[in-house]
């Protein structure tokens, strides 16, 4: 937690800093396309970081527990249990071939919610997030080693499922 | 041919290579990285050879990629790697004077350079993957490249390859990217560099 929040995370936040005052500063399109790829990288990694922090909790302040409600009833809607969700999130998340985040989102179109990934910084831009996991070794490895299952099972008990039902009840008023 | 890839046993010991980069580190990338990818290649090959149609073929086709590239990739890097002779253990880190030296110097001034300008960009990957010297095949001369994830070097003849995957470096050098990358230098196989790039000029294969 200390690498990643005071190492990692804080560069993304420079990183972006720096991207953004360059684009303000670029003089035409190829200039500004030149500062795309810094900008996603380090943009995506500040929201996705930001998002993260938030979507955890200690287990004495409830981490791991769901509580009865909208949330409970959606995740056994389109999943037919939240043990079965959680299976398929750690499937999803556990075979990304490379650096990259594992969601659980809310999609705007179809009202469901479904499980998407994605590559390296990436944010997740068709969906509402609701729930990430970040599987960049960085988030595990010095604990975990290789074993990624064993990470992606550990993390469900500090999942803050209040912060997700507060971001799933967000997300299905502003497309209702 | 398919379905039967084997893990390749190290040139050296497990330890060999510290303390630039540790034993634990080489452990756990040969025996369960790199031997992961090795196990679910002849999976994915085994799936590919029953596969009937172009689509179930075109769907086997990331898998394929990834431990097919993942299994290249990390048998070429095991090679380019050797025990460090700033530690009295063997080559690693020296580049006598030869072709490559030369090659190396037409191409970026001087070694040093070469150093600079491949840990800049293998450093500034985002995301996995790897850094690479390699031939261009049309112009003979040595150029750095990098590849996401686990795709293999296809535009370049790879001469020395260097994993930028957290796994290669995190247990001993954290979130400190340049430090590894500023280390493994020690441990390059410079003959092995050598081999591959005097085959690389001489043939007309990539």
């Amino acid at each position: 937690m200390s690498l990643h929040h005071t190492k990692h995370h804080q560069t993304y936040v420079t990183g972006l800093n720096a991207a953004e005052e360059a684009y303000a500063k670029a003089s035409g399109p190829k200039e500004k396309i030149k500062l795309q790829a810094a900008l996603k990288f380090n943009g995506g990694g500040h929201i996705n970081h930001s998002l993260f922090w938030k979507n955890l909790a200690p287990t004495s302040a409830g981490g791991g527990e769901i509580p009865s409600g909208a949330l409970k009833e959606a995740l056994e809607r389109d999943f037919g249990s939240v043990d079965a969700f959680k299976n398929k999130m750690n499937t999803a998340t556990a075979a990304i071939q490379g650096s990259g985040w594992g969601w659980l989102g809310y999609s705007p179109t179809t009202s469901k919610l479904e499980i998407v990934t994605t590559p390296n910084q990436d944010p997740l831009l068709s969906h509402v997030p609701i729930i990430g996991i970040d599987i960049w070794e960085h988030a595990f490895y010095l604990q975990y080693k290789n074993v990624k299952p064993d990470y992606l099972k550990a993390i469900w008990n500090v999942i803050n499922f209040r912060e997700a039902e507060a971001r799933f009840l967000e997300a299905a008023k502003q497309s209702a | 041919m398919s379905g039967q890839h084997t893990l390749p046993d190290l040139p050296y010991a497990y330890d060999a290579l510290e303390p630039f980069i540790s034993r634990q580190i080489m452990e756990l990338h040969h025996k369960k990285h790199h031997q992961t990818y090795v196990n679910a290649l002849n999976a994915a090959e085994q799936a590919y050879a029953k596969a009937s149609t172009p689509k179930e073929r075109i769907a086997l086709q990331s898998a394929l990629k990834f431990n097919g590239g993942g299994h290249i990739n990390h048998s070429l890097f095991w090679k380019n790697l050797a025990p460090a002779k700033s530690e009295n253990k063997g080559n690693g880190g020296s580049l006598h004077e030869g072709p490559l030296k030369k090659a190396i110097v037409e191409a970026f001034g001087t070694f040093d350079n070469l150093r600079k300008e491949f840990n800049t960009t293998t450093a500034g990957i985002q995301g996995s993957g790897w850094g690479w010297l390699g031939v261009n095949p049309q112009s003979k001369r040595l150029e750095i490249a990098t590849t996401s994830n686990q795709d293999p070097l296809l535009t370049l003849t790879p001469v020395i390859g260097v994993d930028i995957w957290e796994h290669a470096f995190y247990l001993q050098y954290l979130n400190v990217k340049v430090d590894y990358l500023n280390a493994i230098w020690n441990v390059i196989n410079f003959e092995e560099a050598e081999k591959r790039y005097l085959d690389a000029v001489g043939g007309a294969k990539l």
